[in-house]
């Protein structure tokens, strides 16, 4: 009874923790209920209409929500990146700041289960795709894995980050025993998930330009340099914006690890274009459509160059110890990373693929308005989510609000006497 | 898993894999959510049915029946009018074969309209099964230089032939492998159908699928209840609703009745031949016999029984 007394006061200090804030957090969380509330408008004009609301049409019949997908599978996957160096290596500085990689895999994942609902027909029909209560065709599909392994690496991180946090809370320390086994299956979970994501289009017989032995390691590569690098810059906006101490070691660390993991990204990218354009066989036409436009039609091409010119870039600032240690060098870095794996995830993965179709026909798609202002939306709901999380579990992380300590005290003018 | 089923055939009820205690824990647990769903929009009977139906192959065969009534009731309150909704089996000792003659093919496309007006496809958005592919003589098969949107005064063109591309019925369809939900499946003779009270609609058999052949109800779909056509199949042409995925079915309300595909039946130039690959006496064993085939895509061990021929 203890422990459900101590849960639901938990529960109870998180959630009021959740509702106070300065200013700053205030409008941040406006702005975010206010595209949130732009996003809902769009999903209910696109559930009046169906999905011809959105660009995507029989010949690409999958496009930005999914390539948003699979770049947030990504980065949900990346939280092991800072998870194996603090927990195999025992690497103290980075160590605290592996829940928030944790808290950062949650709410890419809930993004990630948006993007799919979104992207449905039937969202009505949800259910048919849950275990047990519908029908699930396992293994068979890698569709159905994909359903299976993200659920399981979403309840395994709110797991971890919820006892940790409560144990934070009540004071006491964490039951290592416990703790390391789920730790350490993270990291072959987060592997995983991104691996069958990887295999869900390359699987695809029909597909020559998904059907490719490299994709699996490429999507590895450029999570774990896209998932840290969204990561680096949160990590010294908390570090401006809280107590929460983070070292100067810790950051230069992991830009160095996302070095190595771009270098890799750009060689796969470079051995898959060498295949493709040396041996030139008729499957090049994906490529081409991608990198230099096919029969008049470029619309990916800017995409696919600025993907590639942002990763050379950033991996060049994060390679040279002198610009990975310096702030603007470093951020700036962030920004191309991100850029160039959110490019290439969103509009250089999916489009390609389908482009041109089975049959040969070129369907210029580029998202709509509508499928813009939902995906916005997801995204607000997702940095929602995070910054709740955080609201939440930076003082009791840090020891400020426990529950002896920082039990709601009187003197907070939250509830005025009356 | 076998991929191909028939709840009839089988001596249970049910008559299919998966059944007992699995799918009564699953019926129990789909009924209680589908129960509460019921409880907080509030619809009415039907609404809720809709919503609970399971899966074709896990139904029995009273289910089945059920499941048709309300789909006529449904169907008559949509158009005003009587629609058949039936559900023939597959045929025992059939598996239906194809093979098309592309040197008698003209791309005249009216088996395309024949397609359309015998399989309630949506008018508005169009929804068309029969993709015809203008190709280029010196090029041969080549989709690099196929045009769908040909359209001339008069049809054959100079230095142009036509290929017809529906749904292949493959043997290994890719599109069953993938649908996570178990919406589509290959029935015994041959044909590969979509349950579209059980499609999710996230069109991953779309992807999958190397042919083009499997289409979208991206909108709501219209049919003017002139051109709907009463006579139709649970797993065939009933009218379908907005987002699912639907496909060729080889006319499965005609087909399994004895009659033609109604592409077969149209076509001017008899470039279309159909019938039973287990039957040595066919049509279509006679080209297999006769002419050389080639299955296209071949390289993707598809395994169509859709073949293409060069008659004369």
């Amino acid at each position: 009874m203890d422990i459900l007394r101590n849960l639901a006061s938990f529960l109870a200090d998180s959630v009021r923790l959740v509702f106070r804030g300065n200013r700053a957090y205030r409008i941040w969380v406006a702005v975010l209920l206010v595209l949130m509330a732009a996003g809902g408008l769009a999903y209910a004009n696109q559930l009046r209409h169906g999905l011809i609301a959105t660009h995507m049409r029989d010949q690409v019949s999958w496009g930005f929500y999914i390539g948003n997908f699979t770049f947030l599978v990504g980065v949900a996957a990346a939280a092991i990146m800072l998870v194996i160096p603090a927990y195999v290596y025992d690497w103290e500085p980075i160590k605290e700041i592996t829940i928030l990689g944790e808290m950062l895999a949650i709410a890419a994942l809930v993004m990630c289960l948006g993007f799919v609902m979104v992207d449905i027909g039937r969202p009505d029909r949800f259910w048919h795709i849950m275990p047990l209560v519908g029908r699930l065709n396992w293994p068979q599909s890698m569709l159905a894995w994909d359903v299976l392994v993200l659920n399981a690496y979403l309840l395994l991180n709110w797991f971890v980050v919820t006892y940790l946090l409560y144990c934070a809370y009540t004071g006491k320390h964490y039951i290592k025993k416990l703790v390391l086994p789920l730790v350490l299956l993270s990291i072959p979970m987060a592997v995983s998930i991104h691996t069958v994501t990887a295999y869900l289009y390359n699987g695809l017989a029909a597909r020559p330009f998904w059907n490719s032995a490299i994709l699996a390691p490429k999507f590895l590569a450029s999570a774990f340099c896209s998932g840290p690098a969204i990561l680096l810059i949160l990590l010294q906006i908390l570090r401006k914006t809280t107590p929460l101490r983070i070292k100067d070691e810790a950051i230069f660390k992991v830009a160095e690890l996302m070095a190595y993991t771009m270098g890799f990204n750009l060689f796969l990218t470079a051995a898959e274009a060498f295949k493709e354009f040396y041996s030139n066989t008729e499957h090049v036409v994906f490529s081409q459509y991608l990198y230099f436009g096919l029969k008049g039609h470029t619309t990916l091409v800017p995409y696919a160059w600025a993907s590639v010119a942002c990763g050379l870039a950033a991996f060049l600032l994060f390679l040279i110890p002198k610009t990975r240690t310096n702030w603007v060098t470093l951020n700036l870095g962030c920004v191309l990373i991100y850029s160039s794996v959110y490019i290439e995830k969103g509009m250089g993965l999916i489009i390609p693929g389908l482009t041109p179709d089975a049959l040969g026909e070129i369907y210029e798609y580029r998202p709509s308005t509508t499928e813009i202002f939902v995906a916005a939306g997801i995204f607000a709901t997702g940095f929602l989510v995070f910054t709740l999380m955080l609201k939440a579990a930076v003082p009791i992380m840090l020891g400020q609000h426990t529950m002896g300590k920082g039990h709601p005290a009187p003197a907070e003018p939250l509830d005025p006497a009356p | 898993m076998s991929e191909t089923q028939d709840p009839r055939s089988a001596g249970s009820p049910a008559g299919c894999e998966g059944c007992g205690s699995g799918t009564s824990r699953r019926a129990f647990l789909g009924t209680a959510v589908a129960a509460v769903a019921g409880a907080l929009v509030g619809c009415n009977n039907d609404h809720v049915e809709d919503f609970l139906q399971h899966n074709f192959r896990e139904l029995s065969k009273a289910e089945v029946e059920e499941m048709i009534a309300r789909l006529e009731r449904e169907y008559k309150a949509q158009f005003g009018r009587e629609v058949h909704v039936g559900n023939e089996p597959p045929l025992p000792g059939v598996i239906f074969g194809y093979a098309l003659d592309l040197s008698r093919c003209i791309g005249c496309r009216r088996c395309v309209h024949a397609c359309v007006q015998e399989n309630n496809q949506s008018r508005d958005p169009q929804i068309q099964w029969i993709r015809v592919l203008q190709l280029d003589k010196e090029e041969g098969v080549d989709l690099r230089h196929a045009d769908q949107y040909y359209d001339p005064p008069e049809v054959p063109e100079e230095g142009h032939f036509y290929m017809p591309v529906q749904c292949q019925q493959c043997k290994k369809p890719p599109c069953v492998k993938a649908c996570p939900v178990g919406a589509t499946w290959r029935e015994k003779d041959g044909i590969v159908v979509v349950d579209y009270n059980w499609c999710i609609g996230c069109r991953y058999c779309m992807a999958a699928c190397p042919y083009g052949a499997r289409h979208f109800n991206w909108g709501e779909p219209h049919l003017p209840v002139e051109d709907l056509n009463p006579d139709t199949h649970l797993l065939g042409n009933r009218p379908r609703p907005k987002g699912v995925v639907e496909k060729c079915t080889f006319c499965i309300q005609r087909t399994r009745k004895g009659r033609y595909p109604a592409c077969v039946e149209i076509c001017p130039t008899g470039s279309r031949k159909f019938g039973n690959l287990l039957d040595p006496q066919s049509e279509i064993r006679y080209v297999l016999e006769n002419k050389r085939v080639f299955k296209l895509k071949e390289d993707l061990n598809t395994q169509p029984n859709f073949f293409y021929f060069y008659g004369v």
